[in-house]
């Protein structure tokens, strides 16, 4: 029994053999433990993953209605915060962008002062910025430094909602009845009852979601008696409840069209108001401000009373094709993103040409230079007609002016005005638009084909009724304050020199 | 006795081999790794990257009839097995290292499978319709066919 075969793996081995089986076995161990090692990490990764579909999210900081400051969120949800804090980066496509020395567009378009003559809009208008920065750009724009703007301009600008219920006692109606009427200086100055300011930061996660469950909802006034009185005209629904009655996919556009839409402010009450009750076709709007007879401003050059556009994205959404097909605004501008294995909404909101393969090319199967490409197209039409909306326009106003000094009357002139109304709202309408037509292509070829038409008879209308003065280039407009008061510097208009935003 | 005969350093390695056995055969159940040698749907969503796709596949008109191996695993015994271990090393290492294209294409190989699994199952009705020659070239099935698998794929 104890001959050979104990000698063979026994430590009595000849040297060299007992060296190489050693090396075998040594080799083998590293090999396990290797092994052993990649098989760990990787139950580990398999681990994490797991949890992160599990939970969404921890709360480790409790936030509620009064927290404004998107940073105490940020610990709740890390990658949502970093999303909306990345709206400060830098970002350019064809027709628009976020910079930190943003474009005058007067100067680009050298037109808008004389369609906007004698309006706040002529002194400032530059391209917007992204999100996190609305509080701090509409405090630098000259239209409300250089102009008395009222406390409404906070509606949208800034987490307003605390202070809407502080001024009203809790309620937030009342409140947000109060700070409209103020002064915006005023309005930003509001405290509690410890004299701190109540309102600090830009629009963020509270006016968007219930604290805590992070349920999607609407918080602005404006827009929920807006879209109230939009039920009621669409659907024939009397008390109609956003927060109550809207499913998740119409709250995916509704937080948006909270603020990306048409308004104006009541003239007494300066109350943010959407003009909603007739539809939301332009010329349903239109006739909305015929039938209560609103004016933003006197047109300085012909005395015409006028509507200035806002930036009606969600109203030109509503016609295009993708609202049809029940596409929301987060679905393109804050599509889903993976992180692990969660799906997160991109809280980085901006064009979705940046962003085109999770925007588009999840319904688009359709390589990303051809989609970019279409979008161009549409783009690149809308901008060309609007150009000769602006043309014509240019030629109404100045045969207007034109009649004017040969004597015409208001009487002979009103319908010219009329018209040079209805063409100019049209033409803002889409260029104050922030799409270039992309978001309902035909129906923005629509709009601006009547502008052309409108203004192009209006500009016959004028040289009608004087028919022998040809029109010529007028001079610099002036400015009035978006809300005339006595306080308003009086003109003439000087041509601003600035580059760019200064630190404050 | 016999860990005598094998020495120290045997002991050792029995040991971490012993560990590495252990530790992959909790892995691969943990990680559900057996499923895979399953025909059920459901493995596919065991990363829940592929959530969309099988809630969309559930409610299409092919929910009922076939399952995701059905379409996307070549019907013969190897290739299948071939296609299963291909796609099953692939999707782990793009999970694992989360690189991976976002919407998630489809590859090449595997369009060509799924259209052989087309014509495999639906030839008695196209068979007019296919080229000539093996392999020739023809238009995929899923080209204008895009939702027979995935119905509302693209409403979330």
């Amino acid at each position: 029994m104890a001959s050979q075969p104990e000698s063979n793996v026994g430590p009595d081995l000849p040297r060299p053999a007992r060296r190489r089986r050693n090396l075998v076995l040594v080799a083998i161990a590293g090999g396990a433990a290797i092994g052993t090692f990649l098989a760990a990490a990787l139950a580990v990764s398999i681990f994490e993953r797991k949890n992160e579909a599990r939970t969404p999210y921890v709360v480790t900081v409790p936030v509620d209605e009064d927290t404004t400051d998107p940073a105490v969120w940020g610990a709740n949800w890390p990658s949502q915060y970093e999303g909306f804090m990345r709206t400060l980066e830098d970002g350019r496509t064809r027709y628009g962008g976020s910079s930190a020395i943003p474009k005058q567009k007067l100067d680009q378009d050298p037109w808008l002062r004389l369609m906007w003559a004698g309006y706040a809009f002529s002194i400032d208008y530059r391209e917007a910025r992204g999100h996190a920065y609305m509080l701090l750009d509409q405090e630098q724009t000259e239209r409300v430094t250089q102009r008395p703007q009222p406390g409404a301009c906070l509606h949208c600008h800034s987490s307003v909602i605390p202070a809407y219920r502080a001024l009203g006692d809790g309620d937030v109606m009342e409140g947000f009845r109060k700070l409209c009427a103020m002064s915006y200086e005023e309005a930003r100055n509001v405290t509690d009852e410890h004299g701190d300011l109540l309102i600090n930061h830009p629009a963020n996660c509270v006016d968007c979601h219930v604290p805590n469950t992070m349920e999607l909802r609407v918080t602005r006034p404006a827009f929920i008696k807006g879209i109230a009185a939009l039920m009621k005209k669409e659907r024939g629904i009397d008390d109609y409840d956003v927060n109550r009655d809207a499913t998740r996919q119409e709250m995916r556009t509704f937080s948006c069209a909270q603020c990306h839409v048409e308004y104006y402010f009541t003239p007494e009450e300066k109350l943010v108001t959407y003009p909603w009750s007739n539809g939301l076709k332009i010329e349903e709007i239109e006739s909305y401000y015929d039938e209560i007879g609103f004016a933003d401003w006197t047109h300085e050059v012909t005395g015409g009373k006028m509507l200035k556009a806002q930036h009606p994205e969600f109203e030109l959404w509503s016609q295009g094709t993708h609202a049809k097909a029940g596409v929301s605004c987060a679905d393109c501008h804050m599509p889903y993103k993976r992180e692990g294995a969660m799906k997160v909404s991109d809280h980085h909101v901006r064009s979705p040409l940046l962003n085109a393969s999770r925007s588009c090319q999840v319904c688009h199967n359709v390589p990303e230079d051809e989609l970019l490409d279409r979008v161009h197209t549409i783009q690149d039409r809308t901008r060309s007609l609007l150009d000769r909306s602006a043309e014509a326009l240019t030629a109404t106003i100045e045969s207007i002016a034109a009649a004017r000094e040969a004597g015409a009357g208001e009487e002979e002139l009103a319908e010219a005005i009329a018209l040079q109304r209805r063409a100019q709202f049209r033409i803002d309408f889409v260029f104050s638009e922030n799409s270039m037509g992309f978001h309902a292509p035909q129906e923005t070829a629509r709009v601006l084909a009547e502008a052309i038409d409108y203004a192009r008879q209006g500009e016959i209308a004028a040289r009608t009724v004087a028919p022998t003065l040809d029109r010529q280039p007028l001079p610099e407009p002036t400015v009035e304050g978006v809300t005339p008061t006595e306080e308003a510097p009086p003109g003439p208009y000087e041509h601003p020199v600035r580059q760019g935003r200064q630190p404050d | 006795m016999i860990l005598a005969n094998l020495g120290a350093l045997g002991v050792l390695v029995a040991l971490f081999v012993g560990m590495f056995v252990g530790m992959s055969a909790f892995t691969m159940t943990y990680g559900e790794g057996w499923s895979y040698f399953s025909k059920s749907s459901e493995t596919c969503i065991n990363c829940h990257i592929m959530d969309d796709h099988f809630d969309s596949w559930v409610k299409s008109s092919h929910g009922h009839v076939a399952s995701c191996a059905d379409c996307h695993l070549p019907h013969d015994k190897i290739h299948g097995l071939i296609a299963k271990a291909d796609n099953g090393f692939f999707h782990s290492w793009a999970f694992t290292f989360q690189n991976f294209h976002e919407p998630i294409r489809i590859k090449q190989r595997n369009l060509t499978n799924l259209l052989n699994n087309c014509i495999d199952c639906h030839s008695d009705t196209v068979h007019e319709m296919l080229p000539t020659e093996p392999g020739g070239d023809m238009m995929s099935c899923v080209h204008c066919h895009a939702e027979v698998g995935h119905a509302t794929w693209r409403r979330r």
